[in-house]
């Protein structure tokens, strides 16, 4: 039925596709950019290999710490409807709005040798800057808050009454939370998680000030591209069609985990927390 | 459902002595402030209100997700609560069983998992074999057999209310507390749930508070004490037919001019059945 349409009928989606063009055609020329054979040499360049470990290593330690971390912080939000939690989120949002850049200086202010817990750590012997450490901390600090605030979220959602319920069944605090809140917020959690996860493997600001860009130690995979890109492009592409492809993957919880979840438990309870989507879900 | 059932029967020998209960608290939550004192026997105690009264503030300060700031709360010869004592008994070791509005299903659970959750921690606590099995029974008591394996979020309202009792009823509660049992369910399946819960009620030898809005299922109920909240203040208790009589306030005048209970002659022919009174 769409030849018959008129043009005020068809002005959405005219007006909607300047927006959708900006957003796909550089990815499509990066995926034209780049034949096999450019790939291959890419790969086995020696930039590649130690970068893709590294990112992968550094950001599952990072992914972890945040969900060990972020989920009692996350708990906590969702569970006091006050002044204080509202001041805490603002808090939590803060690196979100804050330039990566800017959290590399508050990191080194904060961890370097003349920073805040500078001299501390030194007389401990451990030296947090420029190390592996470092970018796991850049990468925490940045992608935490994707996390938590997708947690929270999915947390408010979870209906007091079903906690209530589990108590006097019986369950403890913990148990209530383990058995009934995380199971019925655990879509949105995971939304968060691989919104975090991929918010972590795409760091460089930060990573570049409090981390530096020392191959096989702090030089993750953004940072290699830049690197490559002052001297072969083609590794450059070739890194980042591997980023596009890793992004591409952690997409996919992202949008099918809670679909998922909904089509098993149905919808519309009533009485229930129905199934959430994170803060990048529609 | 006429008899006790059989499986808890097993699991929790039935006491038969008198049991007396009494309410008194003073709690707040933002600008709201509840205080009230409410006590009853064995009977259920219906308690109405407006919206906003407090009757759900009250029934979760006596499941214990509430803290109030002053007051006891005791059933039987147990002190759930005693500001004065230090006394505060937590949730899970209250023994009140508390059904809220809308029946609080868990949808990532089977109308089975749901019902076994009371034997899945806690005191009560049985391997899974064993509290699927006495929830199996329980289920089939209630005549919801068939849904053991259905998830909350495909049952009818009146399902869901069997499910939510008897998933309340598997530790044996001393006091059950039910959140407008019937108000999410539509008025042809309501006339038979009455009935039902009237029945269960009036067999049980534990108390409960049972929080309504609809006239009809205080006399349903049968319930000797109606008791009536207003902006957290208790402003009138007693018999239904004393309420009904002598209101007190223009709240309790307008409930029970719409009593329906016995059925008047020239009742316009509603929807509405007749009371079906245990």
């Amino acid at each position: 039925m769409t030849r018959g349409r008129s043009l005020t009928e068809r002005a959405p989606f005219l007006a909607a596709v300047p927006m959708l063009l900006i957003l796909a055609v550089p990815l499509v020329a990066l995926a034209g950019a780049s034949s096999p054979g450019d790939l291959a040499a890419g790969a086995r360049n020696p930039l590649f290999g130690p970068a893709l470990w590294l990112s992968t290593r550094t950001t599952l330690v990072s992914l972890a710490v945040v969900v060990l971390a972020g989920t009692p912080l996350a708990w906590w939000m969702a569970s006091r409807p006050g002044r204080r939690s509202r001041i805490v989120e603002s808090l939590v949002d803060l690196p979100i709005v804050v330039p990566p850049a800017v959290m590399g200086i508050a990191l080194l202010e904060a961890f370097g040798r003349n920073g805040l817990f500078g001299p501390a750590l030194s007389s401990l012997g451990l030296h947090i800057p420029f190390t592996t450490a470092a970018v796991v901390a850049a990468q925490i600090v940045v992608s935490a808050p994707f996390y938590i605030q997708a947690s929270a979220t999915a947390f408010r959602r979870v209906d007091e009454d079903l906690l209530i319920v589990a108590r006097t069944l019986g369950h403890s605090r913990s148990s209530a939370f383990f058995r009934v809140a995380v199971p019925l917020a655990l879509p949105g959690m995971v939304a968060g998680a691989a919104l975090c996860w991929a918010r972590a493997l795409g760091e460089f600001g930060a990573t570049l000030l409090f981390a530096g860009n020392l191959p096989g130690t702090t030089q993750t995979m953004p940072l290699a591209i830049y690197t490559a890109l002052e001297s072969d492009a083609r590794v450059a592409v070739a890194l980042s069609l591997v980023l596009v492809g890793a992004s591409a993957f952690l997409l996919f919880p992202l949008r099918t985990v809670p679909a998922l979840i909904v089509r098993r438990f149905g919808t519309g309870n009533p009485g229930g927390g129905r199934p959430v989507r994170g803060i990048a879900g529609p | 459902m006429d008899r006790i059932s059989p499986a808890l029967e097993r699991l929790h020998p039935r006491t038969t002595e008198p049991v007396q209960w009494r309410v008194r608290i003073e709690a707040s939550a933002g600008d709201f402030r509840l205080d009230a004192e409410i006590e009853g026997d064995a009977a259920p105690v219906v308690v109405i209100g407006p919206n906003g009264s407090g009757k759900t503030t009250l029934l979760r300060v006596v499941a214990g997700a509430y803290r109030p700031h002053a007051g006891r709360i005791r059933i039987g010869d147990r002190v759930l609560f005693d500001s004065e004592r230090g006394i505060r008994i937590a949730p899970e070791e209250r023994r009140v069983g508390y059904v809220p509005q809308g029946y609080g299903l868990f949808p990532h659970l089977t109308a089975l998992d749901n019902v076994a959750f009371g034997m899945a921690a806690g005191t009560e606590r049985r391997p899974r074999p064993e509290r699927r099995r006495v929830a199996a029974e329980l289920l089939a008591e209630v005549g919801c057999a068939h849904l053991a394996q259905r998830y909350p979020a495909t049952l009818s309202g009146g399902e869901k209310q069997r499910v939510a009792l008897a998933r309340a009823l598997l530790p044996r509660p001393e006091m059950l507390l039910l959140d407008e049992p019937l108000a999410a369910m539509d008025v042809a399946a309501r006339r038979g749930l009455r009935a039902y819960l009237a029945r269960h009620l009036a067999q049980r030898t534990r108390p409960a508070i049972v929080v309504t809005h609809d006239p009809r299922d205080v006399c349903a109920l049968g319930s000797p004490v109606v008791c009536v909240l207003e902006e957290g203040r208790v402003v009138q208790s007693g018999p239904r037919e004393h309420l009904a009589a002598q209101p007190a306030t223009d709240f309790v005048a307008e409930f029970f001019a719409v009593d329906q209970c016995p059925v008047r002659v020239g009742e316009p022919p509603t929807r509405r059945g007749p009371c079906t009174s245990s």
